[in-house]
């Protein structure tokens, strides 16, 4: 529970003259779903890219269960991305693709498996995020936001990773679709011990699913447990945590 | 070894050791499928060698659990039932059967035929609204003039038509070289050098400048037209527009038709001027003929509508163009597959509309006299 699944020291993004990260660190714990919140143009997504392997960051460096990922090749950088999965904000299904086949993709790619394992181990994915049978063979065009959630999960599910990575899972749901999604990933994230770092604005969503939440400010990262982080007195975590919109978790959540 | 037998009596002992991952489903399920149940009253898994056991690797004793029950076995666990095992089992028994592929019956003939005459009607009609509705805002214009958006315009000029400039000038030069060195050939025999500059001239002005420019424009604008209205209509741009009380055939369509029509002829007359300069050029070095007498030659061959016979064209090439261009865009719906679909139709079309209009052309002009 306690030995570091992702650290990250010292990492420096910069894009010409303007330093998004500047000597951020962040450690993500085995079995623990981390938050990562931050305003608007703080890196967020920068950060989440420079994780997967997908930006090499201009200094500083991210293990992943050990390995330093900034160091690695391309092919052994391939292998890693079979350890994880990833949600995009806005799903980023193929949309040339039945949502069977998006969850079929990563499967086809990486393992080796025979036709009836392909179709009953897609089909379990499916299932297993909540969508019902008929909406595999359907087209993202087809699907409402809240299924094209789901099904983006399920293809991040696609490889039984043991890290999941996800970006603004409840972006754009309504209250009801995004506290049923964040129940699905609190069940999934016990029922697979999975670790989960997630990019979210969603208030309800971080007292509802996060451990722990990392907030960006001043190009670094604060981390720490809520209660910890939503007394901290940064003004921007003040304004984050106790502004008009959090006001009604005042009391609940002890903050 | 990951999958260890052992018989008693009617009693399969199973033992699964090791890794059961996603990674090495491909691998385990052929051991899995090949078990023999026959004789078997009992199947006994034991799990608890097993080093990982992740959902891929549930699936595969859940579904040993399910064949050996449907082949009348007990099926029980050695300790306990692995908690994987139990949530694909949730997972997958909430109504019944898994995997639902249905193949869509393929149609009758007669009702194939009737209905690709149905949908082709009907996408001629609403070819034909889109034709109207564009005309009506045109004219609307007459009216109103902050309909014809010059800024809007100006832009699709300078992109449709400065922006081509050098590729149509370049294609113009080197057909020009093409048919003078080709004439030439031919009419050296006959001792008839001068009737090169007849060739160049009369081909490149009435025909081939308009039409190699038309052709050129499709591919370059008509995609990207399509590509360009294509892409907003996916990112829901074009409903916004409508949201926002703006007609999208007024900013995204009719700019993009009127800028066409202005640059499509001036561009025209580019590729005629450098067509006549690049056959000037060949005749000088190749048939040393002094460039005063190509030049008397190209005044005598040229008629009085040689010239405007091939530029009359222009405008309309550039209305099919910018017609099936940003008709093809508008009819986007849902992929990004279809995007690329229909900016292939629209430049096969166009180009295709293109010829067909010149060969009306010629038949219209030969009935003139011209």
């Amino acid at each position: 529970m306690t030995q570091p699944v992702i650290e990250a020291r010292g990492i420096v993004n910069q894009f010409g003259a303007q330093r998004v990260h500047d000597g951020l660190d962040l450690t993500v714990l085995s079995g623990e779903i981390f938050g990562i919140v931050g305003g608007s143009g703080s890196g967020k997504s920068v950060l989440l890219n420079t994780i997967l392997g997908l930006r090499r960051p201009q200094a500083g460096e991210v293990r992943i269960e050990g390995t330093d990922i900034t160091r690695l090749d391309d092919a052994a950088l391939r292998e890693l991305k079979t350890i994880y999965g990833v949600t995009f904000q806005a799903g980023a299904l193929f949309s040339s693709l039945t949502v069977l086949q998006n969850v079929q993709l990563p499967m086809l790619e990486h393992l080796d498996l025979g036709e009836r394992a392909l179709q009953e181990l897609a089909m379990l994915k499916v299932r297993l995020v909540g969508l019902p049978a008929d909406a595999a063979q359907k087209y993202p065009a087809q699907l409402s936001g809240g299924m094209i959630k789901r099904a983006a999960l399920a293809r991040a599910l696609a490889l039984d990773p043991r890290l999941l990575f996800l970006d603004e899972p409840t972006s754009g749901l309504d209250p009801i679709g995004a506290a049923a999604f964040d129940e699905l990933l609190v069940g999934l994230q016990r029922e697979l011990a999975l670790t989960v770092v997630m990019i979210t604005h969603d208030l309800d969503s971080i007292f509802r699913t996060c451990n722990r939440v990392g907030v960006i400010v001043d190009r670094k990262m604060v981390s720490g447990d809520l209660a910890s982080i939503a007394a901290n007195p940064h003004p921007w975590i003040q304004a984050y945590f106790h502004g008009d919109r959090a006001r009604r978790f005042g009391a609940g959540h002890g903050a | 070894m990951s999958l260890r037998e052992a018989r008693r009596d009617s009693a399969l002992c199973l033992s699964v050791e090791g890794a059961w991952t996603a990674r090495r489903v491909g691998a385990l399920e052929p051991a899995v499928l090949a078990l023999d149940f026959s004789g078997l009253r009992q199947l006994e898994i034991d799990c608890r060698e097993v080093v990982t056991l992740d959902l891929s690797g549930a699936w595969l004793l859940y579904d040993l659990e399910k064949r050996a029950t449907a082949a009348g076995l007990s099926v029980s666990y050695l300790g306990d039932r692995p908690p994987t095992v139990r949530l694909v089992a949730q997972t997958l028994s909430h109504d019944g059967e898994s995997v639902v592929t249905r193949l869509e019956r393929p149609l009758q003939p007669v009702t194939a035929l009737g209905r690709s005459v149905i949908d082709r009607w009907q996408a001629a009609l609403s070819g034909l609204a889109f034709l109207g509705e564009t005309a009506l805002r045109f004219a609307r214009g007459f009216l109103d003039p902050r309909v014809w958006r010059p800024i809007s315009i100006a832009r699709h000029v300078y992109e449709t038509g400065i922006h081509a400039i050098p590729i149509v000038a370049l294609i113009a030069f080197l057909i020009s070289v093409i048919i003078a060195y080709m004439g030439a050939q031919q009419l050296q025999k006959f001792g008839a050098d001068i009737f090169v500059v007849d060739l160049v001239t009369v081909g490149v002005l009435r025909e081939l400048g308009v039409l190699l420019t038309a052709i050129i424009v499709a591919g370059r604008s008509g995609s990207a037209f399509a590509a360009e209205i294509g892409a907003m209509r996916l990112n829901q741009e074009v409903d916004a527009l409508k949201a926002t009380g703006v007609e999208p055939i007024e900013v995204l369509i009719l700019p993009r038709w009127i800028g066409l029509v202005i640059a499509l002829p001036l561009l025209t007359v580019i590729a005629d001027a450098v067509g006549v300069l690049g056959g000037a050029l060949l005749c000088h070095y190749l048939l040393d003929m002094p460039l005063v007498q190509y030049f008397q030659r190209v005044e005598e061959s040229v008629a009085e509508f040689t010239f405007w016979a091939g530029l009359v064209k222009a405008p309309v090439f550039a209305l099919l163009i910018a017609g099936s261009g940003t008709y093809r865009g508008l009819q986007v719906r849902g992929s990004s597959r279809e995007l690329g679909r229909l900016t292939t139709v629209a430049v096969v079309q166009s180009i295709f509309l293109v010829i067909l209009a010149d060969a009306l052309f010629a038949v219209l002009f030969m009935e003139m006299g011209i």
